[in-house]
């Protein structure tokens, strides 16, 4: 039921979104490069990753930073894993639930009732759930970081607010990142939340070829692994764990 | 009624206490709501950085009827907003302990966990409210100038039923909170745009089905001076109070409905 019930939340922001870029690229064509078609495929592929990338939360970081708090990360440090793989596994198997339970359905509404701009060749599609399994790596790699922020700030709330703003306004839920005016554009756009909406859209659209987005995404996914990998070492060494 | 409204306001005050107890995190969480409900106002000032009209409507018109809709909505949000939560207590059970409580359910549902954090969007719809109507250049006659805190008050009661009905749906629906934000967060959202934004069947569906429209689309096309998409007669706009009285109406009924029809999840 709470699947379904998401499904019909993402169609009808999809469809609230879908008409005011109407209005704004009928005043503004080609604004970013993007036509009208173009722009309302990038609504409906943004609703349908909503919740596959987390961008609102939602993921394992809430547990994870509520495991810090109460002590029992102590548990995850013994086992015979790895903290950061464990989650990820975890985490990959939400996103790609998520991306069939809660993707599909808003996505096929809104390529039927109004006019997208999707190819028709399968190796373009192929290529976009690529990008789409880079962009949920890049997605859990700040998630991470932000949950270890936990073992410091104990108290989460403060910095996940942080990431949920961040994360819905530079990955273009709000606008499309190419729509931005000037240097803001440019800094969104080399951010690590271009490559979690931008970039599969724009690969599925032919705006970017496939091997300059794949690379785009897989700097920043090293970068963040690489940085959550550091934070946890560093975590580890020198955090006492909470306990009783 | 006034029973209620005793328990509303005992139970609210309670969890204020309990909020202002931590002072800096109760002003950061404040600030952090604000920050984050200011942000669908900045995508609006990113639009106008590349476009000097939408939909017909200039920058200040169009923060004309956000700040109305944000403001009215901030204040169904902070009044009643809590009964949302009203399928996770549905789901678990702890509903029981309100019902045996000597006073009234909906009053105890709505004043639960009272968040007076909800002022940061308030006070960010009338700040971008009070620089719409600086901006604006309107010809204010006694009636335009009443119309605005009618509004407000007309927005926040047809908000408050859109609560109370949705918490009425849970009782039925157990897990679909997330169907009454489509309904709350996506009808605020939608009336931050202009009406002649929209497609017809839906500025159709918004004014008559589920009449959200008369939180500001309406009252403010007459404030305006805008002709409304439908072709409404220019006194529509005072109809505002009416409506939200039809809608409180029938959200108590719908809630009377779902609480009579509450089963305990039983053990």
């Amino acid at each position: 039921v709470a699947t379904a019930a998401g499904v019909f939340t993402n169609t009808v922001f999809g469809l609230i979104l879908v008409y005011t870029y109407l209005a704004l690229w009928d005043e503004r064509p080609h604004l970013g490069g993007y036509d009208q078609a173009q722009a309302v495929s990038f609504v409906w592929l943004g609703q349908a990753l909503y919740a596959t990338l987390a961008i609102q939360g939602g993921g394992f970081e809430t547990e994870l930073m509520e495991r810090i708090r109460t002590g029992d990360v102590a548990i995850d440090l013994y086992r015979p894993v790895d903290l950061q793989l464990w989650w990820l596994a975890h985490d990959l198997g939400r996103a790609l639930f998520q991306l069939v339970g809660r993707g599909v359905i808003p996505f096929a509404f809104g390529a039927l009732v109004f006019p997208t701009a999707l190819p028709d060749d399968p190796v373009t599609w192929l290529a976009f759930l690529v990008a789409v399994v880079l962009a949920m790596i890049v997605s859990f790699g700040i998630r991470f970081l932000v949950a270890l922020s936990g073992f410091w700030l104990l108290d989460g709330t403060g910095a996940l607010q942080a990431m949920v703003v961040t994360g819905i306004f530079c990955s273009g839920m709000t606008l499309p990142l190419n729509a931005f005016p000037g240097p803001l554009g440019e800094v969104v756009r080399a951010l690590p939340w271009a490559a979690q909406l931008q970039m599969p859209a724009d690969l599925l659209m032919g705006e970017t070829g496939p091997l300059s987005a794949f690379a785009f995404q897989a700097v920043w996914a090293v970068a963040l692994l690489a940085a959550g990998r550091l934070l946890q070492g560093a975590a580890t060494r020198r955090v006492v764990v909470q306990g009783g | 009624v006034r029973e209620g409204l005793r328990a509303y306001r005992l139970i609210s005050a309670m969890w204020i206490r309990s909020t202002l107890a931590y002072r800096v995190s109760f002003a950061m969480t404040v600030f952090g709501t604000l920050l984050v409900t200011g942000l669908d106002f900045v995508a609006i000032l990113l639009m106008f950085s590349q476009v000097d009209v939408l939909g017909g409507y200039t920058l200040p018109e169009v923060a004309f009827l956000y700040g109305l809709s944000a403001t009215a909505f901030g204040i169904a949000d902070l009044t009643i907003g809590s009964a949302g939560r009203l399928g996770s207590r549905v789901r678990d059970g702890t509903l029981d302990t309100l019902l045996v409580r000597p006073a009234p359910v909906l009053a105890q549902v709505a004043a639960d966990r009272f968040a007076l954090r909800r002022l940061g969007r308030i006070t960010q719809g009338a700040l971008v409210l009070g620089w719409s109507l600086v901006a604006l250049d309107i010809d204010w006659t006694p009636g335009r100038v009443l119309m605005v805190p009618v509004t407000l008050l007309c927005g926040g009661a047809i908000f408050s039923a859109v609560f109370v009905a949705g918490a009425a749906f849970q009782f039925v629906a157990q897990d679909a909170s997330e169907v009454q934000s489509a309904f709350t967060y996506g009808g605020q959202t939608l009336l931050q745009y202009p009406p002649t934004v929209f497609g017809r069947e839906l500025v159709r569906g918004v004014t008559f089905v589920f009449p959200v429209a008369f939180v500001n689309w309406v009252p403010a096309s007459y404030v305006l001076g805008r002709p409304y998409p439908l072709g409404l007669p220019r006194w529509a706009a005072f109809t505002s109070p009416l409506v939200a009285l039809a809608c409180c109406a029938l959200a108590g009924l719908a809630w009377r409905t779902g609480l009579r029809s509450y089963r305990s999840t039983g053990s």
